[in-house]
């Protein structure tokens, strides 16, 4: 397996406050990796890095191969490395419909546009309901469903998910987990944050801890499910 | 219609022309599915504007021809500016900055080429003009982008203010000897020659109508009609960009920068974009207006200027062009038509005073205006559906969607970039 992304001593900071410090992980190809850890431990830092929302302090990003560390956000969209934004920042004004079409902006193949919407109405049914409602007025399972539909229509090669499940119902949280794992069948490589950890380890195939700003335990999912003090600090067992 | 049917026949039928075009604001559909009946109404209209300063000068009222001539380039400003504020959703406060850029090119420009070309061919000097006072106010735009659109919000206000404020002290100094300072320009034996033809329309154009018509071409006509054209030429060019991928850009960083950022779109670009295209309507009515006016002085770009043009693209509706239409006439017009009709005699025999005072207190009316429509209806007298829909929000929603902006800024913080 190759690795499709590969973070070496990534550090980032926000003034003088080091939110990330020396991180070092990757993600194979094909893979489910999770980033799990408590509030502020650097997750949602460390994504905001890789899409070039932040600039890093220090380290590298390779992305099959190249340095993207610093690239602006567009430019790492353009690569077809899309995140789903925390907090599902949906355009509330646009349709569902333009809501895709926006996730399309890059892309000129008008017929792969239109199957792949398609292709996120068959995962999401419920969009294809939607389809002429404002952004807005979905509820929020439904603009978690929409937000990830609409990185779907960037192609994304590697899909970056910033807390999915945050603030969802129980019913919604398993509908979103099954696609992403759907997703992965059908060759996406996912990056997934999470603060549910149980639920992210049981679909991940590798996962991090994340303790203030620094990777402190790794290995498999089911390995990290089972360790000890992963349970206690945040398996709540 | 079931879901799956409404789904098929979106993504099929009439999906093929929808799809990746941004909804049409209503207007633009509207042109198209327009009935046939609506069209010709539209189509009188025009053509009633385009031919109303013959009627206007026919019956002496003369006075009328330079009112919707200056409501004419307000419009052209305020269009430019609607790219700014109601597309890219950026507040700029210093419109008027690059209505000077444009007016004093012009002289720069068409003074000496009016020279060279004498006095029968001088006129031609606009022509030449009017793209490089476009060209310039972009190009200026351009130089106070590139600082400028890293700000966000009310710094950006502030820029452009202080900006607008800074291009008419340096115009006021005379600076570097150009503008010959308070005194404005053309300087003493200097003109910009009369517009092309206008002579012989002038001697060929006379017909008498009745006792009480009688017309004859002038050069207020002659811009008039200038003016007309350009409005046309300009919203035509706006609607399509509107409706280009870059429009898309502009609705998309207008709702979510980090989103819009999110989707592959260089977001410091597209409000770049915004603000030189917003620039050259502002630059070419500069032009316009200096030629129109064949002086111009530095008190014709104040702060006030800037503030009206806002006012405009804020009361007819941000984002929407028959509103911007129907703004400047209300802004630009209501008052001047208040005192042109009682300079004209038509509220009685008025004393100088009285006259001077209604056109004084107009300000004090719009503050008052302002205050109301933000009140009563913020989304502006003709609002585009879009922004018509954020306006309307619910409460909670708009809560909701402040915080979540609120802590964006506060995560992302300085350490927030954007790159050209």
């Amino acid at each position: 397996m190759e690795k499709m992304l590969n973070v070496e001593h990534l550090s980032t900071s926000y003034g003088k406050i080091h939110a990330v410090r020396d991180i070092s992980f990757y993600v194979n190809e094909g893979e489910i990796v999770t980033l799990i850890g408590a509030n502020g431990a650097g997750k949602s830092t460390t994504l905001k890095t890789i899409s070039g929302l932040i600039k890093p302090k220090a380290g590298k990003i390779f992305f099959k191969g190249e340095n993207i560390a610093g690239l602006p956000g567009h430019e790492v969209t353009a690569k077809h490395i899309i995140q789903v934004p925390e907090g599902r920042r949906i355009f509330d004004r646009m349709t569902v419909m333009e809501n895709l079409e926006m996730g399309a902006y890059l892309r000129k193949d008008s017929e792969g546009i239109k199957s792949d919407i398609n292709w996120v109405f068959e995962l999401f049914p419920r969009l294809s309901e939607r389809a002429s409602q404002k952004g807005g007025t979905l509820s929020g399972g439904e603009q978690q469903m929409l937000a990830m539909a609409r990185g779907l229509m960037g192609k994304p090669e590697l899909l970056m998910l910033d807390e999915p499940s945050m603030g969802l119902a129980p019913v919604v949280v398993e509908t979103i987990f099954t696609v992403i794992q759907k997703l992965q069948r059908e060759g996406i490589t996912i990056l997934l944050v999470e603060q549910n950890a149980s639920l992210a380890l049981s679909i991940a195939n590798r996962g991090y801890v994340m303790e203030t700003g620094k990777i402190s335990l790794t290995g498999t999912g089911r390995e990290l499910l089972a360790n000890e003090e992963v349970q206690k600090a945040y398996l709540g067992h | 219609m079931s879901a799956k049917e409404k789904l098929t026949s979106m993504i099929t039928s009439e999906g093929a022309d929808s799809l990746s075009v941004p909804k049409a604001r209503p207007m633009l559909e509207g042109l198209k599915t327009m009935s046939l009946l609506k069209k010709i109404g539209l189509g009188l209209l025009i053509l009633a504007i385009f031919l109303a300063p013959i009627f206007f000068q026919g019956f002496g009222h003369i006075f009328l021809i330079r009112i919707f001539a200056v409501i004419g380039l307000y419009i052209l400003l305020a269009l430019g500016l609607n790219i700014v504020v109601g597309y890219a959703g950026m507040l700029d406060f210093g419109r008027i900055a690059f209505y000077a850029v444009g007016a004093y090119t012009a002289m720069w420009v068409g003074v000496p080429i009016a020279r060279a070309l004498g006095e029968v061919l001088g006129g031609w000097s606009y022509f030449a003009a009017l793209p490089l006072g476009g060209l310039a106010a972009c190009l200026v735009a351009l130089i106070l982008g590139l600082p400028v659109m890293r700000l966000r919000g009310d710094y950006l206000t502030i820029v452009t203010l202080g900006f607008a404020e800074i291009v008419r002290i340096c115009l006021a100094n005379n600076i570097f000897g150009l503008t010959n300072g308070a005194k404005g320009l053309p300087r003493l034996g200097d003109s910009l020659g009369e517009p092309p033809g206008l002579q012989w329309l002038k001697y060929n154009t006379f017909f008498r109508l009745g006792n009480n018509f009688e017309f004859q071409f002038t050069s207020n006509i002659y811009w008039y009609f200038v003016i007309f054209i350009l409005v046309i030429l300009s919203i035509i060019i706006i609607r399509n960009l509107d409706n280009s991928r870059l429009g898309r850009s502009w609705a998309a960083v207008r709702e979510d920068e980090v989103a819009a950022q999110a989707m592959g779109i260089n977001t410091a670009k597209a409000k770049m974009y915004a603000f030189v295209i917003g620039a050259f309507f502002g630059g070419i009515a500069g032009v316009t207006f200096s030629y129109f006016q064949a002086y111009v002085s530095p008190g014709s770009f104040t702060f006030l200027e800037s503030a009206l043009v806002l006012a405009i693209v804020v009361i007819g509706g941000m984002g929407s062009i028959p509103g911007v239409l129907v703004g400047a006439l209300a802004i630009q017009g209501i008052p001047e038509f208040i005192r042109g009709f009682a300079s004209a005699g038509w509220f009685g025999n008025l004393p100088a005073e009285a006259i001077s005072a209604i056109s004084n207190y107009r300000y004090l009316v719009f503050g008052a205006l302002m205050v109301f429509m933000m009140a009563v209806r913020p989304q502006g007298l003709i609002p585009s559906s879009r922004r018509s829909r954020e306006l309307h929000a619910t409460g909670s929603d708009a809560v909701r969607e402040s915080t979540t902006l609120e802590d964006e800024r506060n995560k992302v913080g300085e350490t927030y970039h954007t790159q050209l």
